[in-house]
């Protein structure tokens, strides 16, 4: 497992999509060989879209031959409510690159029957070639996409129904009114997203702190889902100064003490990787 | 990538690199046009999995819906008030020439006129859309003969006519007929006036209030009967007067029926308008302001004489008066020219100035739908502008129909 320190927010976004830029490029994606990028929604995520999208624009990187699979979607919501997550990966970030509407995945939470829906992504994820690259943040709670504190670490792409916490804190973005959100939704299960080759966690906020905490310094738990990472063979935690609040000192200068090293996985490549 | 068949085969056209106005304020969005109107990109992406077949750069300039003149009488010549026996080749001939304006559909406007005028002229032009050869027609704006001797402005008075038959068989007899007719200005003090304006409205046509001498109570009944508009604000009324203030008074009155919206048109052309009463009326009811230019025929002329109606009427500078007067009888200020002293002159923002010249006209003629904004559906008649508001570019249903420079 890395651990990236970094200072706030912004850096924490830049270095993310600096990685993802990198690791794209770097697989040369073409025609015949699409890079997998697993995907998460939300607020953390979005400094990191949008640094991407500067990314794109700059001519430093192209979608055109990346394929997405989102984590989650609510299940009920129209697809053009502006809560969904279609309409989330629409407004921050595909309309704003190349990527082509065919090579996007997100779960629909409108299916007739959702459990088919389910078990045709983990489909489209197997005849993708599996997940290069999965992105994710986490909840307060340490749940990683809709997987509540109990999800099993081995599940696999399923309806879940949300936990209290998630639905209260979810209200806000559904003028307050708890009767308006969405109390299930269709996610990739913890199994789906350790199938991955490669995960990266963003984790920003001291209100994540103790999340992180019990992610890194604690014991795998399906209390904590994100600490099944653990046993994930190649992880990257990437987190601000304040979400290291509850960590040991000595896991914080450890950590800190490789930056130097880490920050190379983020240096600019050269030009003639751009050119696919 | 080729787009998804099954919904359409038309090219989509996408303007990128823009601000929009939408939703009542300009935002970087790219527009996207398929078959005339516009579309929603985000259905197109995850329902037809669809792309633009080709992209305009819009360098950075503001999108615009096509400004919609609902009172203009004429131009470059062309009086739509006299009774030639081709007056549907001097609409186009203006209408070609108003694209230059930002205008992308119109009203042509008839004042006062005998009724063999209107038996001759109304059915020569048909409601149609815009698009090369010219902006739209929405219908003819009557403005007249049922008005106050009292207010006529520069309409002749001898063929000012009055409901004394009833209502609308006067109407009926003087204009033979009310197809393509999109909207009459009258006044409502005149007896048999209300159910000529409920008959009216029932048949779809805006009713207007102007050229009247009416007391506010009488213009809240119009109201309440179907009226919507009122033609020149401040031109051709009473005064406004602290214990009755007329029709003026609509716009801050509290009897109007509860949902509607009582628009007013203004020339804010600098001369027709102090620009202290065009900020009064802007900040009593900004929602309800609509940009027309009253332009007559002089509008695109040099100066000299020229004729309006049934009347000689002569242009000095910015203004055009009834010749040997100090009437102002209409004015030659272009529509882009009245938006961007409209902004100027209220201190109001560039959405605002853009909508009182777009959304508010096609609100009140109830074409909101498919004209006026840039929603998903409606039609792609637009503009594009640089920040100053200068018109750089015209289009009708997606497509160029003129650019400057050109």
């Amino acid at each position: 497992m890395k651990l990236i320190i970094l200072n706030d927010y912004d850096q924490v976004s830049e270095w993310a999509a600096k990685y993802i830029r990198n690791r794209i490029l770097l697989f040369r994606p073409g025609p015949d060989r699409y890079f997998t990028l697993g995907l998460p929604t939300g607020s953390t995520p979005l400094g990191c879209y949008k640094k991407l999208i500067e990314y794109y624009k700059n001519g430093e990187i192209s979608f055109q031959y990346v394929k997405t699979f989102n984590m989650d979607e609510y299940v009920g919501l129209p697809r053009d409510h502006p809560e969904s997550y279609h309409s989330f990966m629409w407004n921050n970030f595909f309309k704003h690159v190349d990527i082509k509407a065919e090579n996007t995945h997100i779960l629909d939470g409108n299916a007739a029957d959702l459990q088919a829906e389910c078990e045709a992504f983990e489909e489209k994820i197997t005849a993708a070639g599996g997940i290069e690259l999965f992105v994710g943040g986490i909840g307060p709670d340490g749940h990683i996409a809709f997987n509540e504190p109990g999800s099993s670490l081995v599940s696999r792409t399923r309806v879940k129904t949300l936990a209290k916490d998630t639905i209260m804190a979810n209200a806000r973005f559904f003028d307050g009114d708890l009767s308006k959100v969405p109390t299930m939704a269709l996610t990739v299960g913890v199994g789906t997203v350790m199938d991955a080759k490669e995960v990266m966690i963003l984790i920003t906020g001291a209100h994540k702190a103790f999340a992180l905490y019990k992610a890194i310094e604690e014991g795998v738990n399906h209390m904590w889902t994100v600490s099944a990472f653990q046993q994930h063979r190649q992880t990257v935690f990437v987190c601000d100064e304040d979400a290291t609040l509850e960590l040991r000192v000595k896991t914080v200068k450890y950590f800190k003490g490789m930056m130097y090293v880490h920050n190379k996985l983020v240096e600019q490549l050269p030009p003639q990787l751009k050119n696919n | 990538m080729p787009t998804n068949k099954s919904v359409s085969d038309a090219p989509i056209t996408q303007f990128i690199n823009c601000r929009i106005l939408r939703d009542h304020r300009l935002q970087r969005e790219d527009l996207w046009v398929r078959e005339g109107m516009i579309l929603d990109p985000e259905k197109l992406f995850f329902d037809e999995q669809g792309y633009a077949d080709k992209h305009v750069d819009c360098g950075g300039s503001i999108i615009a819906p096509g400004f919609i003149d609902v009172q203009i009488n004429g131009g470059y010549g062309i009086d739509f008030s006299q009774a030639s026996e081709d007056i549907s080749s001097g609409i186009t001939f203006v209408a070609k020439k108003i694209l230059e304006h930002g205008v992308t559909s119109f009203c042509p406007t008839l004042v006062t006129s005998p009724p063999s005028v209107y038996h001759k002229v109304l059915p020569q032009v048909k409601v149609h859309n815009g698009g090369r050869h010219g902006a739209g027609v929405l219908g003819f704006h009557l403005e007249g003969p049922f008005i106050s001797v009292e207010k006529k402005g520069a309409h002749p008075e001898r063929y000012l006519r009055t409901f004394n038959s009833g209502g609308i068989e006067d109407v009926m007899v003087a204009y033979g007929s009310l197809d393509n007719v999109a909207m009459v200005t009258l006044a409502p003090e005149l007896s048999n006036s209300q159910s000529v304006v409920k008959e009216l409205c029932q048949r779809g046509i805006t009713v207007s209030l102007g050229h009247s001498v009416a007391n506010l109570s009488q213009a809240e009944e119009a109201v309440q009967h179907g009226a919507s508009f009122i033609t020149h604000l401040f031109n051709a009324m009473l005064p406004f007067h602290h214990r009755d203030p007329g029709i003026v008074g609509l716009l801050t009155s509290d009897q109007i029926p509860a949902g509607r919206t009582v628009y007013y048109g203004m020339i804010a052309d600098g001369i027709h308008t102090n620009p202290a009463a065009l900020r009064i009326a802007h900040r009593a009811h900004p929602s309800g302001l609509v940009l027309v230019t009253d332009a007559i025929t002089a509008m695109g002329l040099p100066p000299g004489r020229h004729t309006l109606g049934q009347q000689v009427i002569e242009i000095q500078g910015f203004h055009a008066y009834v010749a040997g007067t100090k009437t102002l009888c209409g004015s030659i200020a272009t529509m882009d020219t009245c938006v961007r002293h409209f902004k100027e002159a209220s201190g109001c923002s560039v959405e605002e100035a853009l909508e009182a010249a777009s959304l508010h006209p096609a609100q009140f003629l109830g074409i909101s739908q498919r004209k006026g904004n840039l929603d998903y559906g409606s039609d792609a008649d637009l503009i594009q502008l640089d920040d100053a508001l200068t018109v750089k570019a015209t289009y009708i249903s997606g497509e160029e129909v003129w650019r400057k420079g050109l």
